[in-house]
């Protein structure tokens, strides 16, 4: 069992875990994740380190409330256990001096972000971030971000913090400014890194996208995450979740995501059928 | 006792003969497609006892060197006839740790069945099913008989993956008095047996049960541990301080087809789909988290054992129409004839000789069709087998919802991938010396399908034990100082 040790909720329908996991924590690198399986009857799900502690022996994990499973995460305290924590998984990210790095997060792919980032800056290199997010609040790990950039810009959908727009705009005038930098990093929905990509590819910047496709395993064995890169298919858990960005088929992945949208609604309905009131709050608020 | 059960008499050879081989009870084909429940009733003691009789007792068995691991059959069989069940699963387990299983599981009509004496003239003796009921009246009983073990050791050893291979390597060394843990990367140890094969074929609470008699053998079990990831395999030895490791990490990887549009959602491997309804309980979604989404209309490729699982679990989701497409016939079919014949009870729609050309999908990227191009056989190919060559234009195709590609599998290369040193053939299985099952790093053995490419689940378990016994002997020479542990790589 992996003990929760604290979970606090940092914006609305975030939320952060720290859990008992030593030898993850030992082991783990920038841009891997763990599968999380949060009891017994539930489902495995990936979730990206965003720190670890070999200290301690724990991880850090920033949950996005959007289906069952991760409502039902919300409503876990700590102390609480998970049924299960496996990892680190993935390919680490290729990490070295690059020169100027522009990480381009957005929404819930903050999180994933974070150690990259922070590695990154480590190896020498200069990070500009853009963050983005559809309000203010959902701007996550703003200071977290904020200690390993050298630059930091913030967008909102609707201007309720930073530029009003979205990550890509950003982007778009950074470079303009600045020049081409050595390498992009993009992390968020599938659709954001899709117009990234499509920005950077003209441009020639060699960009990064970590995927997010729908994973059971988590080790190669099923197969349901796989995706096409330059034409191959690749399983997204243990060739990527890093892949080059220019080369992934975003719109076979964007579609790859929507397979389970019936039962997902069923699913959601049931378990707020169950947990009404904190439930509705949580709709009301999203 | 109550149900003290009398054992029958010795019949004279000639009367032995003339008794039929009694047939498993199942349940109705018409029920049991809208349930997980077993297919296969079992024996009752009578017919156990029966069937035992028929038994000739050959003074130099065939059926034993038939059986992978070589089991005492006429012994265990004239047990049963004694109605001493418990003297006859101990008789088993002296050489097979895991009899409820392979009892279900083997392919007895390959194995020890097919050169039984009684197989000439008449029908064999029917092994397979006097195994499994012995083992399942033990466990009826709640009676465990674990196996006496050897004072402990000063050693340790870790065993990677928890399917059959190191189910059985685990037990053996245990019994030699060596301290074994187990290493699982899923969360519910058993391999193949819990994530692969159905509930209707092998109850997943005959494997926990097994698993639960090594707890008490006093093996540690470390699930959601991926080798290669978590840890390696040179971390084991040093940084953990095993004395050697045990890979049965078995065939995971799933293969496709490599024809057009298979990517389309609804596109699976044998592994998800098997995997999301065994392991993940998706037949139970809603209640289970996890979803599986069949549609109308299953096409299966493939028709291995694997292939007749996902046709049948399909048709237990509530499919209407599921096809089974494969480009030989049925006479090639690598399924055991019992579970064709049970998936053919079960309408199951087989198309021979077709071959998959294409996969067709919506604007949504759902799958919404294949195209299947009609076979012949032609000459013998390099297996012996008449190759399926193709008929020029006979191209049709098939609507369906769903498409579960079941064509086999090969190694999962997580573990041994991040092994340097370790010696692998051009398929990525490792080699391994043939008589201690080590690797090509001292300390490091490894059996099952990992070694093999996708087997059975009594050859993984023979390799499991064979194994164990070249690391006790490796072990005794550690302690003796004539090897010497590798170093961190
Ligand atoms: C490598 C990897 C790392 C990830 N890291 C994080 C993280 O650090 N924090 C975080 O909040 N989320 C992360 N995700 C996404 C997370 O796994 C999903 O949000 C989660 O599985 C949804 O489960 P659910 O039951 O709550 O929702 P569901 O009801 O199953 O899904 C709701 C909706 O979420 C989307 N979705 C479903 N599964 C996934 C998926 N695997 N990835 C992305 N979207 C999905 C679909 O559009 C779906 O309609 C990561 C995904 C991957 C593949
Ligand atoms: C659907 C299906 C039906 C079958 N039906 C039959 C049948 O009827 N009769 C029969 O005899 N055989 C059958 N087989 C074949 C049989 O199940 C296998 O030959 C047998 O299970 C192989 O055993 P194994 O121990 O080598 O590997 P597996 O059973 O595959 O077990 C390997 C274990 O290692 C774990 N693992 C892998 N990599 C790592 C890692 N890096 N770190 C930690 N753990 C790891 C896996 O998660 C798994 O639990 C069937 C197979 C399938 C898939
Ligand atoms: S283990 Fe398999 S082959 Fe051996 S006797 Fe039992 S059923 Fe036959
Ligand atoms: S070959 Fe058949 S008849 Fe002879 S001992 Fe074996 S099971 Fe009995
Ligand atoms: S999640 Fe199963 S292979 Fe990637």
């Amino acid at each position: 069992m992996f003990k929760v040790v604290s979970k606090e909720e940092i914006a609305p329908k975030f939320h952060r875990f720290v859990v008992e996991a030593p030898e993850v924590a030992r082991k783990h690198r920038p841009g891997q994740f763990v599968m999380v399986l949060p009891s017994d009857d539930g489902e495995r799900i990936p979730l990206t380190i965003a720190a670890s502690d070999p200290g301690s022996g724990t991880v850090t994990l920033v949950v996005q409330e959007v289906g069952k499973t991760t409502m039902a995460m919300g409503l876990m305290t700590a102390g609480q256990e998970f049924f299960s924590v496996v990892g680190p998984l993935g390919t680490p990210t290729h990490i070295e001096r690059f020169g100027t790095v522009v990480c381009v997060g957005g929404g819930a792919g903050i999180a994933p972000m974070l150690p990259i980032a922070g590695g990154l800056k480590n190896a020498g290199n200069t990070v500009l971030s853009i963050l983005g997010g559809r309000t203010q609040e959902l701007v996550i790990l703003r200071e977290e971000m904020a200690a390993v950039s050298d630059e930091i810009i913030h967008t909102t959908d609707d201007g309720s913090f930073g530029r009003k727009g979205l990550v890509t705009h950003a982007l778009a005038d950074l470079i303009a400014q600045r020049g081409n930098p050595d390498l992009v990093v993009a992390i968020g929905p599938a659709i954001m890194m899709k117009a990234v990509a499509e920005m950077t590819r003209k441009l020639a910047i060699p960009t990064l996208a970590s995927l997010n496709s729908i994973m059971v395993d988590g080790t190669g064995m099923c197969g349901a995450c796989r995706v096409e890169v330059d034409g191959k298919t690749k399983f997204v858990c243990v060739d990527g979740p890093e892949f080059d960005a220019h080369k992934v088929d975003f719109d076979l992945l964007i579609k790859r995501l929507r397979m389970y949208i019936p039962e997902e609604q069923v699913a959601r309905e049931r378990f707020m059928g169950a947990h009404e009131c904190r439930a509705t709050a949580g709709i009301a608020r999203g | 006792m109550a149900d003290e059960i009398l054992g029958a008499p010795e019949l004279p050879k000639a009367e032995r003969m003339k008794v039929q081989r009694h047939e498993m009870p199942v349940q109705n084909p018409l029920a049991r497609i809208r349930n997980f429940f077993e297919v296969a009733l079992g024996y009752s003691a009578e017919t156990a006892i029966e069937e035992a009789q028929r038994c000739l007792q050959c003074a130099n068995p065939p059926c034993v060197k038939g059986c992978p691991v070589g089991i005492d059959i006429p012994a265990f069989v004239d047990l049963i006839r004694k109605a001493d069940f418990e003297g006859s699963l101990a008789k088993i387990k002296e050489t097979n740790t895991l009899p409820a299983i392979c009892g279900r599981v083997c392919p007895q009509e390959e194995q020890c069945e097919i050169v039984c004496v009684m197989a000439k003239k008449y029908k064999p003796v029917a092994i397979g099913r006097l195994e499994r009921f012995v083992a399942d009246w033990e466990r009826d009983r709640g009676l465990v008989s674990t196996p006496e073990l050897a004072p402990p050791s000063a050693h340790k050893v870790a065993v990677v993956g928890s399917g059959p291979a190191g189910l059985a390597c685990a037990a053996e060394l245990a019994r030699f008095g060596h301290k074994v843990t187990i290493f699982e990367a899923l969360h519910k140890p058993g391999g193949v047996l819990v994530y692969g094969i159905p509930e209707f074929r092998l109850p997943k609470a005959i494997v926990t049960f097994e698993i639960q008699n090594l707890a008490r053998m006093g093996v540690e079990l470390r699930g959601n541990f991926v080798i290669g990831r978590t840890a390696t395999v040179h971390e084991l030895l040093n940084g953990y301080d095993y004395d050697a490791v045990f890979l049965g990490t078995g065939a995971g990887l799933p293969y496709f087809l490599g024809i057009p549009g298979e990517n389309y959602i609804g596109v699976l491997s044998a592994n998800e789909f098997l995997t999301r309804v065994n392991l993940m309980k998706a037949y139970d979604f809603p209640r289970s988290d996890t979803p599986v989404r069949t549609g109308r209309r299953v096409a299966v490729v493939g028709s291995g054992n694997v292939a007749m699982d996902c046709l049948r679990t399909a048709k237990r989701l509530g499919a209407e129409e599921v096809i089974c497409v494969y480009r030989r016939t049925r006479n090639e079919s690598p399924a055991r004839r019992e579970e064709l014949e049970h998936a053919e009870e079960e309408a199951i729609d087989f198309r021979w000789l077709s071959a998959p050309l294409a996969i067709f999908g919506n604007e949504e990227g759902f799958v919404t069709g294949m195209r299947i191009q009609r076979m012949e056989l032609g000459e013998p190919d390099a297996s012996g087998r008449r190759r399926p060559v193709p008929i020029p234009g006979s191209e049709y195709e098939i609507a369906i919802d769903t498409a579960v590609i079941a064509i086999g599998q090969g190694p999962n290369p997580l573990a041994t991938k991040s092994t340097p040193g370790l010696e692998l053939n051009r398929h990525g299985n490792i080699v391994v010396d043939e008589r201690t099952l080590m690797t090509s790093i001292p300390g490091v053995f490894a059996g099952g399908d990992i070694v093999t490419g996708a087997a059975t689940v009594i050859l993984a378990m023979g390799a499991g034990k064979q194994a164990a016994l070249g690391i006790h002997d490796w072990l005794a020479r550690l302690a003796r100082g004539e090897v010497i542990k590798p170093q961190l790589a």
